[in-house]
């Protein structure tokens, strides 16, 4: 396969940055989309050229490393693909292909496609975990919940939080990531006495990080590598709008009769 | 107020506002739309098409309980009300996804996102400056399309929409209205939280379904004049209207 790539490159943060062009004989279909980037960079650093900075790290779909949106989508052409599971034979022969980092504001260029996304951590760190007690581990099972909800936490816990939903999203807000992590654990039991408090404090660091608000697109499912579902943005604005409107501020006050 | 300041101050609240206001609104339109309907029900016995009785009703709605025009004001206070906080966080939610994603992709690609909700800024400064100048054509009468009287609605649609230049006018803003709308009405119940995949169908079919009914109620009045199918100019005493 002969394939043309533009691709962006950026040396710094500060660079501005610009788009160039590269052509690659010899990529072999059952190439994945990583390897045809390793082979890009060995050429450009025989020809004395620096290579194309780019995240990657599991190559088999679960670290959520691999950030590039390909030809105008992140994670490429595939559905419910990540980048390193896309291979070659999914593009033709001759195919032009544009490769640029996550665009976010809250996602800074750092290198070419690398981008800092440590904005996601400060998320999980604001509310991203349950209270647990640390004596020995109770009895398997001895939590009853329903089947149907552990899958549905679950679906959300599939979330691999490597920001194709920013990426994906014309508003760059960061929802869906927000909502699966904030709703894998607030639909299980364990997730209980954290769950409105939760809701707050992971939109209000997701807000603080500058990314954008939801318009209800849903082209971050669409986008989404792991196909995490809308019904879970649906799901923080209940817990969130719940916490903010509903849930008791003063809960030990006092009352009078009249 | 502590709990309504940090509502705001949160996109998701800022959606919430957007959303109630839709809803205060929607519920606005589909008043309207019945009341326009009126103009093909014809006239009362004593000549006075009905739309202009119905007029007139609003003016003194609740009377004697409520003076005359007090109920209409409150009406538009709400809904002026609704309308400035709906364009206001509208626009500041738009501000911050703008500065969110300062830059975009050389090549950009849409998986899901339908035009009419990647155009709800554009359907939506449209719609608010088809309202300011509907409020100045038809109820100020500032804006004159044709001859304009007070109080009698049937005959002033007659005069504008006997223009067709008006009458398309009208229409392609509805249509515009109606595109706003289908993927407004469904956004309210997803940022309110209560759409979830066992009404999510529902939901859309209900929010298509009664957009498609407002704006097919809207567009038939002017294209029914336009068209020259409705009875012509109504000619009637003020008092019959007013009973005084």
């Amino acid at each position: 396969m002969k394939i043309k790539l533009h691709v962006w490159r950026q040396s710094t943060r500060t660079d501005k940055g610009r788009m160039e062009s590269y052509e690659l004989d010899n990529v072999v279909p059952d190439m994945s989309f990583l390897e045809m980037m390793d082979t890009l960079n060995e050429k450009l650093t025989i020809e004395g050229h620096d290579p194309v900075a780019f995240d990657h790290d599991c190559r088999e779909g679960v670290c959520g490393m691999c950030s590039m949106v390909i030809n105008g989508e992140a994670h490429g052409p595939k559905s419910e693909t990540t980048t390193c599971q896309l291979y070659m034979r999914h593009f033709k022969d001759g195919a032009e292909i544009y490769i640029e980092p996550w665009r976010a504001s809250a996602f800074p260029v750092v290198k070419d496609l690398v981008v800092d996304r440590s904005a996601f951590d400060r998320i999980i760190q604001a509310g991203g975990f349950i209270s647990n007690h640390s004596g020995p581990k109770p009895d398997p099972n001895s939590i009853p919940i329903e089947p149907e909800v552990a899958e549905t936490s679950l679906d959300a816990a599939t979330c691999i939080g490597c920001g194709a939903c920013v990426a994906a999203c014309p508003n760059g807000s960061a929802m869906l990531f927000t909502a699966a992590k904030a709703s894998h654990l607030g639909m299980l039991p364990q997730g209980q006495p954290e769950r409105f408090d939760r809701a707050q404090s992971m939109v209000k660091q997701m807000e603080s990080e500058g990314f954008g608000s939801c318009r209800n697109y849903a082209e971050c499912e669409a986008q989404c590598p792991k196909g995490i579902s809308i019904a879970f943005i649906g799901r923080l604005n209940s817990d969130f709008l719940r916490a903010s409107l509903l849930e008791p501020v003063d809960r030990r006050g006092e009352m009078k009769s009249q | 107020m502590n709990r309504i300041q940090s509502l705001y101050a949160s996109t998701i609240g800022k959606k919430f506002i957007a959303s109630i206001t839709g809803l205060i609104l929607f519920g606005f339109l589909l008043g309207h739309v019945a009341g326009n309907l009126k103009v093909f029900t014809g006239t009362t016995a004593d000549g006075v098409p009905h739309i202009d009785e119905y007029g007139q009703f609003l003016k003194v709605a609740g009377e004697p309980m409520i003076p005359e025009m007090f109920a209409l004001w409150s009406a538009r206070v709400v809904l002026l009300v609704a309308l400035i906080l709906h364009v206001l966080v509208v626009v500041q939610l738009a501000l911050l996804s703008a500065e969110a994603r300062p830059i975009n992709y050389v090549k950009s690609r849409k998986k899901a996102a339908t035009l009419p909700a990647l155009w709800m800024m554009f359907s939506g400064l449209l719609i608010l400056c088809f309202i300011i100048f509907h409020i100045l054509h038809f109820t100020t009468g500032t804006i004159r399309l044709g001859k304009f009287e007070h109080g009698y609605i049937y005959n002033n649609l007659t005069h504008s929409f006997s223009n067709p230049v008006v009458a398309v006018g009208y229409v392609f803003v509805m249509i515009v209205l109606g595109l706003h709308l289908n993927h407004g009405v469904w956004s309210m119940f997803q940022t309110l939280g209560l759409d979830n995949p066992d009404r999510n169908k529902s939901l859309r079919v209900f929010a298509t379904g009664l957009t498609i009914v407002i704006i097919l109620g809207f567009i038939v009045v002017p294209i029914s004049f336009m068209s020259g199918m409705m009875p012509g100019v109504v000619t009637y005493s003020h008092e019959l209207l007013t009973g005084h």
